[in-house]
């Protein structure tokens, strides 16, 4: 009785599997993180702390967010524009086995110890060639299953002449585009720079090219990891709580601009350092400040769509409406918590991208505290609201009423371990501890401070970071049982993939015409990038040698 | 399209916020000379220690009455392991790395930069306060990583 088509469906719980399965693995990394930190845990002589550390991050942020991101929009593509067809099945599947492949590849070299360069690799520190092919790997995997989609998308316009594409399928491409855009960057370092580097092919390596080319890439990566989240704020979340899309237009418009301002903007990452002029530093702190509009236009978009709905069910008053949302439904609150967890995630972001408070933080604990509360909180419990329905939609089980206790459970018990965590991680970094340090046991009493805080403390740290690792081991029960152990639904229960009704009548058309939107993206990345890149490039110092240091 | 009156509202009060934003950024880059960390000299990596002013590492006093000091990162630890430089002076610190990348970053000050291997970063600083600071490395380096760090004598003249 499941009304998913069967080919879609197993596609869509492969990536699933392969999601939750780094999402383990992942968190258990981050639990002995916190313990060997704290001198409570000492590892055996053949694992590393930077070997933890290195799969932490490479299995949470990047294969954990990406598998996840590809089932959820395939899943709504076949939702949306209809089943798959054979060739764009086919493709997706090709795409799935090139990204698992890269991505074994990779684990496989961190874990035998010869890449533990962490997640963002930097030269010269240089990992075993095959590990920078496991990352080729990945990219090209995921660009493949992208164009899969967005050849289904080809197909449904071709069928709908004229027609605005349901805005599902509308925010999949756009995320997609700003991917492989995005990629551009590491593939060339990696291709170029990294690989025959590593190989021995070529005698040096151009760090601060190599710096510049990842940050191109790490920065729009961010925005790769919020918009799927964004796509479930603005079309899911308002379909279950009964209500529609607040404005077809708006939502389209603030894509494109996520497009636009996400990608110019990778220097903001490099502001302490040297080789590129304070003035394109400064150019790219103003791109980067952009996004406040489209996130700002994100914001009261959600809560006007509350407020709206909350009223049509009879709440009065300037904030009565609040209480009338479903806060039962966890597959609610999970997101709108998710949501809270953005507004201090934005504005630190703020902080990190401003030309000159970002001294004050970089590379300290901050940061740290900063993606926990906007990759480790919005998105990813967004993606653990979504997995509640995802996977009963996709399996044909029931999210029972003890499942349904047990999701609230989940979420708040990582909500209060975030919090503690990234609370102490910010005031830690303002007091000055570092990041990606196994210890922190420096004799002077300005380590010793870090200490003796209530939440500027590396034990409050600890407390919270091992709560989140049994709210993430109560996950993947649920996940467990909703797969494979919940009672099979009726046609009462089945869980439909909840799209919420979108007026596009009066949305102009030009907001998809891509060819627009491409090509000022690529106009910006060339104001941005190209006098830079060429004097990083002209202005080379001689080339830096291959070094092991762990 | 149409934009929804309290949108109007919200979306001009963004754009005043990110006016002002820019503005407070902006007026203290260009007018009060607040630049983070930076420089356009390039070393060979291999050849560190044979390019001044990096043959002699450490506080030097310039013509003008200013101090330099200069620093080598490397694995895992600095160049000089010991520095004392006085209080109430202008000081530059200029850095390179001489393996991989590193920073250099003095805790409970804005002196934070990067080292980067094959270029050269200047950061000025002065020490209002006698005392003792702790310089950390915050980039991670290798296996010794959290053992990179050292210590700034601040003296009273």
């Amino acid at each position: 009785m499941n009304t998913v088509p069967k080919g879609d469906r197993r596609l869509a719980l492969s990536n699933l599997g392969f999601a939750y399965a780094a999402f383990l693995i992942g968190t258990l990394c981050g639990l002995l993180q916190v313990f060997i930190r704290n001198d409570a845990l000492t590892l055996p002589s053949w694992l590393d702390y930077y070997q933890v550390l290195t799969a932490h991050g490479l299995l949470l942020a990047i294969v954990f967010t990406t598998f996840f991101i590809f089932a959820f929009f395939q899943s709504g593509m076949s939702r949306t524009l209809g089943a798959f067809g054979p060739r764009v099945l086919l493709w997706n599947w090709i795409g799935f086995w090139v990204t698992s492949i890269g991505t074994l590849l990779v684990v496989v070299m961190v874990i035998s110890g010869q890449a533990s360069v962490l997640y963002t690799f930097y030269a010269p520190l240089q990992a075993h060639g095959l590990f920078y092919v496991g990352l080729a790997l990945f990219v090209i995997g995921t660009w493949i299953q992208g164009f899969a989609l967005v050849g289904h998308y080809i197909v449904w316009r071709k069928q709908n002449k004229g027609e605005l594409s349901p805005l599902f399928a509308f925010m999949t491409v756009a995320t997609v585009i700003l991917w492989v855009i995005a990629c551009l960057g590491v593939v060339a370092t990696v291709l170029f720079q990294f690989i025959p580097w590593a190989f021995g092919w070529t005698e040096g390596i151009n760090v601060e090219l190599s710096r510049s080319l990842f940050w191109y890439f790490g920065h729009p990566l961010v925005y790769f990891w919020l918009l799927p989240a964004y796509m479930a704020w603005y079309v899911v979340v308002p379909k279950i709580i009964g209500g529609r899309v607040f404005s077809d237009s708006l939502a389209r418009l603030s894509f494109v601009l996520f497009i636009l301002f996400s990608i110019p903007v990778g220097f903001h990452h490099q502001l302490t350092e040297p080789g590129i002029a304070s003035f394109w530093k400064f150019l790219q702190t103003v791109l980067t400040f952009m996004v406040i509009i489209p996130s700002l236009m994100t914001a009261f978009s959600m809560f006007a769509t509350f407020e709206l709905r909350g009223r049509e069910l009879g709440g009065k008053g300037l904030f009565g409406w609040v209480t009338k949302l479903p806060w039962r439904d966890v597959r609610f609150t999970s997101i709108f918590i998710a949501m809270a967890f953005f507004i201090p995630g934005g504005a630190g972001g703020i902080i990190n991208a401003s030309f000159q408070m970002n001294e004050v933080i970089h590379n300290t604990l901050w940061v740290v505290g900063h993606f926990h509360i906007t990759v480790g909180t919005p998105v990813a419990m967004t993606f653990f609201g979504l997995t509640f329905w995802l996977i009963p939609h996709l399996t044909g089980r029931r999210f029972t009423k003890t499942l349904q206790k047990l999701a609230f459970l989940q979420i708040g018990t990582w909500s209060v371990g975030m919090l503690l965590m990234s609370t102490a991680q910010h005031l830690l970094g303002l007091l000055g501890a570092p990041r990606r340090t196994a210890y922190t046991g420096y004799a002077h009493e300005d380590a010793q401070a870090w200490f003796e805080g209530v939440l500027s403390n590396h034990v409050t740290m600890a407390v919270g970071g091992s709560i989140l690792f049994l709210s993430a081991v109560l996950l993947i029960f649920i996940v467990v049982q909703l797969w494979w152990l919940a009672p099979k639904a009726d046609e009462s229960t089945f869980m439909q993939f909840p799209i919420a009704e979108s007026d596009a009548s009066s949305t102009p058309k030009f907001l998809e015409n891509w060819k627009i939107w491409i090509g000022i993206a690529f106009i910006l990345i060339a104001l941005a990038y190209t006098i830079p890149l060429s004097d990083i490039i002209q202005h080379a110092p001689p080339g830096s040698g291959r070094f092991q240091t762990w | 399209m149409h934009l929804h009156k309290y949108e109007k509202i919200w979306l001009a009060f963004g754009v005043f916020a990110l006016i002002i934003f820019l503005s407070v950024v902006g007026v203290s880059a260009f007018h009060q000379g607040n630049t983070p960390s930076g420089g356009h000299m390039t070393i060979d990596p291999e050849k560190v220690r044979e390019t001044a002013p990096f043959n002699e590492p450490g506080l030097h006093k310039k013509e003008d009455g200013t101090y330099e000091v200069s620093m080598i990162a490397m694995a895992f630890g600095y160049d000089p392991a010991k520095l004392q430089v006085p209080a109430g002076e202008e000081i530059t610190f200029t850095l390179t790395s001489e393996d991989v990348t590193h920073s250099f970053s003095i805790v409970g000050t804005n002196v934070n930069m990067m080292a980067v291997p094959g270029q050269i970063n200047h950061r000025t600083h002065t020490f209002d306060e006698p005392g003792s600071y702790l310089v950390v490395c915050n980039e991670y380096c290798g296996s010794g990583h959290h053992f990179m760090s050292t210590e700034i004598e601040v003296i009273q003249q």
